[in-house]
């Protein structure tokens, strides 16, 4: 996946949580949780629309690389070209 | 039934037996336990939780570790945090907050949290913690309930939060903000104070306020079926209740690491994350981030945690990583494990023992009942998903059910569930930490009392040797994520969209959170219910409740009614879970 496919499938993603979002306006260093308020609950619902939309296989041990859209991006990239 | 259910080992062999405690106990006698204030003038939590430690010598021990969600730590001694609560309680006065008015905080699980939370109970004032994840909505009301003049926030929740709708908080005179930068004044409100320089200014010795045990000190909100939430008002003399079930029920003892995960925004979070542990003298750990699997093992292992209550939820959450993270981590001075906010299903005991080597004793009380009042006590043997036995000192029973799928009530007398038999869990009235009336709403507490009993609302049942197993809620109230979630406060809130006509809200089973918020919703004739209408929804209902908000949103045109024209959430919910339309016609008779 493209850096710029992975960007969308993490924006999609957040997106059916908070629909509302602003992702263009989201620093790619910024807490998904603290800006987007996200729950534990609504972190775990962002991982299942990611996992779905990106194809990519996501265990608990990744979370941690899932805290910024940065991250996110880059977490998708590496794994789906691994795959 | 329940009584054939196996028994895990007690992790404390050497604790008291449990027919022991029982026998000797009396509130008096654990009332010698506390210092009360000195020439015998009264009863201050803040002074059994912070001055006395200091008083007695102890004042260069850590009385918080402050953890920040980078892992880095801050300590606060009881010595500084004497002379913080002084200043703010200086600062309240200042400001000229009275005796009995109430403080809200609306903060994080940080520092200054702790200095509001025990300087207003120095300056008599009554503290009111709002958790911070709420939306405007929740928040706006409680304020607004509690009448509260000034409110504790930092800079961030109130430019998200309280400014857009400061003119419909009448109340406020004072908004003293964490966080706030200098050259922030320009056009500010002048209601705004820099937390920091106002605190400077303050003396850091204050006579605590001479309170009786009988004056009011914390004020937790809370949520029913009906109306908007209730503002339970808990009175000084809890904190003998505080002490006593924080060693007996969670084997805390001086000189303890403590670590409760519950939010100070929720009464866990204060009845046992402020005033217990500091009021026995132990540590307590505060950790501003948020859930992480690796970060809570880490704070485990590196703050040496000895005793952690934690939530049935977080710990299923813990489950889904397996056995080896825990493992990795060197968490050899853990020694007692507790849960509490909805019922811990015996997988997660058992997972506990497998994990971390300990078994997870499971405990149950409510905001109303100011501390814990069942519990699988250290010395006792767990049954896997039973809540445990009662409380020293606090008769609990399960009460035969009514029509109404509450207790029964006939000339004025209630009559006792059989054993094995569902019935509403009650506790005899009187005991310390018993809330002493809803604010403003007198005939709503007195209704939670019949024959001597309160009426906790939830079902449970009693097996053979006194054990509580719990049911589900006798009402519409839902429990997910340990917090519980009034329908009726979600409902206005997607009312005021323009496009909902009505709306019902029920908690649907969720094996990690017990039960997520679901709401069906009518929308106005000629709309179209698409995807694009339902996200706008989500996001609206986010915007105004912030954590309350409803994980699911459905369109509905023919919500179930009753006579009077009421939407009826039991019927839902049956629809929801496929229950026979049998069980729809007994549910039509709940009020």
């Amino acid at each position: 996946m493209t850096p710029q496919d992975a960007r969308r499938a993490v924006a999609a993603a957040l997106t059916a949580i908070v629909p509302d979002a602003d992702i263009d306006g989201l620093p790619d260093d910024a807490s998904l949780r603290d800006e987007l308020e996200l729950d534990s609950l609504d972190f775990l619902s962002f991982v299942e629309q990611l996992s779905t939309r990106a194809q990519v296989r996501i265990d608990e041990t990744d979370y941690p690389e899932l805290a910024t859209l940065g991250s996110s991006v880059a977490f998708v990239v590496s794994r789906s070209s691994g795959a | 039934m329940a009584s054939t259910r196996p028994e895990l080992d007690p992790a404390q062999p050497t604790a008291p037996d449990y027919r022991e405690l029982v026998h000797g106990f009396t509130w008096d006698h654990a009332r010698e336990a506390l210092a009360g204030l000195p020439g015998g003038h009264g009863l201050n939590i803040a002074h059994e939780a912070v001055d006395r430690h200091v008083d007695e010598g102890r004042g260069d021990q850590v009385a918080i570790r402050c953890v920040a969600a980078d892992g880095s730590m801050t300590a606060v001694t009881f010595a500084q945090l004497r002379q913080e609560t002084s200043r703010f309680a200086h600062l309240l006065g200042s400001l000229g907050v009275r005796r009995g008015e109430s403080v809200v905080s609306l903060l994080g699980r940080q520092h200054e949290q702790y200095v509001v939370c025990l300087g207003t109970l120095k300056a008599g004032a009554v503290f009111s913690p709002l958790f911070s994840s709420f939306g405007p909505d929740p928040i706006r009301e409680r304020l607004l309930r509690s009448r509260a003049s000034v409110l504790v926030t930092t800079e961030s929740l109130y430019r998200r939060k309280i400014a857009p709708q400061l003119a419909e908080l009448p109340y406020l005179q004072h908004i003293v903000l964490i966080g706030r930068h200098d050259g922030a004044d320009e056009g500010a409100d002048e209601r705004l104070i820099g937390f920091d320089e106002a605190m400077a200014e303050q003396p850091t010795e204050y006579d605590v306020a001479a309170t009786e045990p009988s004056d009011p000190a914390l004020l937790h909100f809370t949520s029913g079926t009906t109306g908007l939430p209730k503002g339970a008002v808990h009175v000084h003399d809890a904190v003998v209740a505080h002490r006593v079930t924080a060693g007996l029920a969670l084997d805390l003892h001086p000189g303890d690491v403590f670590w409760c995960t519950a939010d100070p925004g929720w009464v866990t979070g204060t009845s046992y994350g402020i005033v217990a542990p500091l009021t026995i003298g132990a540590t307590l750990v505060s950790y501003a981030g948020e859930f992480e699997a690796a970060a809570w093992y880490r704070i485990l292992a590196d703050q040496h945690v000895t005793v952690w209550y934690t939530a049935p939820t977080a710990l299923r959450m813990l489950m889904r990583y397996g056995a080896d993270l825990p493992r990795s981590h060197d968490l050899s001075t853990l020694r007692h494990v507790a849960s509490v906010g909805e019922a811990l299903n015996p997988e997660v005991v058992r997972w506990g023992q497998e994990a971390l080597g300990l078994p997870i004793h499971d405990n149950w009380w409510q905001t109303e009942t100011g501390a814990i009042m069942v519990s699988n006590y250290p010395g006792m043997p767990i049954r896997p998903g039973s809540m445990g036995r009662p409380m020293p000192g606090v008769q609990v029973t399960t009460l035969a059910l009514g029509d109404n799928g509450r207790a029964r009530v006939e000339d004025g007398k209630v009559t006792p569930a059989g054993v094995g038999e569902s019935g509403e869990l009650a506790v005899r009235a009187g005991w310390p930490s018993m809330f002493r009336t809803y604010l403003d709403d007198e005939e709503r507490y007195r209704a939670c009392f019949a024959d001597g009993w309160y009426l906790s609302g939830d079902l449970a049942s009693l097996d053979a040797d006194g054990y509580l197993w719990f049911v589900g809620r006798a009402d519409d109230v839902i429990k997910s994520a340990g917090h519980l979630i009034g329908p009726f406060e979600v409902e206005s809130a997607l009312l005021e969209h323009p496009a909902v006509v009505e709306a019902g809200v029920i908690g649907m089973p969720d094996e990690l959170a017990g039960e997520l918020v679901r709401a069906y919703v009518t929308v106005r004739a000629g709309l179209d219910a698409d995807e694009a209408l339902r996200l706008d929804l989500v996001a609206f209902a986010r915007r105004r409740l912030g954590g309350l908000a409803p994980k699911e949103i459905l369109f509905d045109e023919h919500l179930p009614h009753n006579s009077s024209g009421k939407v009826m959430r039991r019927v839902l919910k049956a629809r929801a879970l496929g229950l026979p339309e049998g069980d729809v016609s007994t549910m039509e008779r709940v009020p």
